[in-house]
């Protein structure tokens, strides 16, 4: 462990701009692709869903 | 066969959706070891100081974007040779995350090049290499979506997807074939390593943490391909939406 302090850790020896705009990028893209991914998913199911009841009027009609 | 069976969507749609938890817990939790070591545990660097410690985002996400470029690749061709449906969702799901990994490999890198080159960007042959890389995945997804026929969108992707695997070489050797400014490769298949034990570790556990999370996201939007193309809703794993459907009629 090579750190003093709380801020010691988040200076990162002067380097903590470029640190921790790289690892907040690589995080805000994996969940940025894990949300899109869910709404799409439930975008799919609701047309989906939609064409299948879609399908029931048709044949009802 | 067993491959045979799995390959069928309706069978591989409930597999895939059964796997994505276990492959998404595995990353999380070698992501969570990864990135204590890699600021805990992980000396640092003589020369960089601690901007290095860039790398252990910079190198996985490098990894994968030629990685996923290989294996979507691969995917292209075998739909190609076995005109097989999955392998082309394979391919359609692959290059959105390796697209994403790619941005991610310039991004930081550009990060780790400002305080040690002095430049967020130089022209040498690895960063164009990894560039066209970018464009190539941006090409294999625009080519798809600018032709409406699905057949003739997933056979287009496909070839683009398969000329362009020839980048892949490239980008790996191109520290050794020019005079690059990025540096040579400290992990090597041929010379082992010339890092540090617990950095290399550390490097490594993030590199199969960024697979994981890459297999569990690639398998969530192959479903979400599979219910898009085929509307089928025969094969859900969960049967609420057809029992509805059902009663409705």
């Amino acid at each position: 462990m090579q750190w003093g302090s709380a801020s010691e850790f988040f200076a990162m020896g002067g380097y903590g701009l470029y640190v921790w705009t790289s690892f907040l990028a690589t995080a805000l893209c994996m969940v940025w692709e894990v949300l899109a991914l869910w709404r799409r998913r439930a975008a799919a199911r609701a047309e989906q869903r939609a064409a299948l009841l879609g399908g029931t009027d048709e044949t009802a009609a | 066969m067993i491959w045979s069976k799995y390959s069928a969507p309706q069978t591989f749609y409930p597999l895939a959706g059964r796997l994505i938890p276990w492959f998404a817990a595995v990353a999380i939790i070698l992501m969570v070891v990864g990135l204590y070591m890699g600021f805990f545990v992980a000396p640092t660097d003589f020369q960089q100081g601690e901007s290095y410690r860039i790398i252990f985002v910079h190198v996985p996400a490098a990894w994968m974007s030629m990685f996923l470029y290989v294996v979507m690749a691969i995917w292209a061709g075998v739909g190609m040779g076995l005109n097989a449906r999955l392998s082309f969702m394979m391919a359609q799901a692959i290059a959105p995350t390796g697209a994403m990994f790619t941005f991610l490999a310039l991004l930081t890198g550009a990060m780790w090049g400002k305080p040690t080159w002095g430049a967020w960007w130089v022209w040498d042959a690895r960063l164009t290499s990894e560039l066209i890389l970018l464009f190539q995945y941006a090409g294999v997804m625009l080519l798809r979506t600018s032709i409406d026929d699905l057949r003739r969108a997933d056979r287009s992707s496909a070839v683009f997807a398969l000329v362009g695997v020839v980048n892949v070489p490239i980008i790996y050797y191109s520290v050794q074939w020019w005079n690059t400014l990025h540096q040579g490769a400290s992990v090597s298949m041929a010379t082992g390593s010339k890092m540090a034990a617990t950095m290399l570790m550390a490097m490594l556990i993030m590199t199969i943490a960024f697979w994981m999370y890459s297999i569990a996201v690639i398998l969530a939007r192959v479903r979400c391909v599979m219910i898009e193309r085929e509307s089928l809703p025969t094969w859900d794993d969960k049967p609420a939406v057809i029992h509805e459907a059902v009663e409705a009629r």
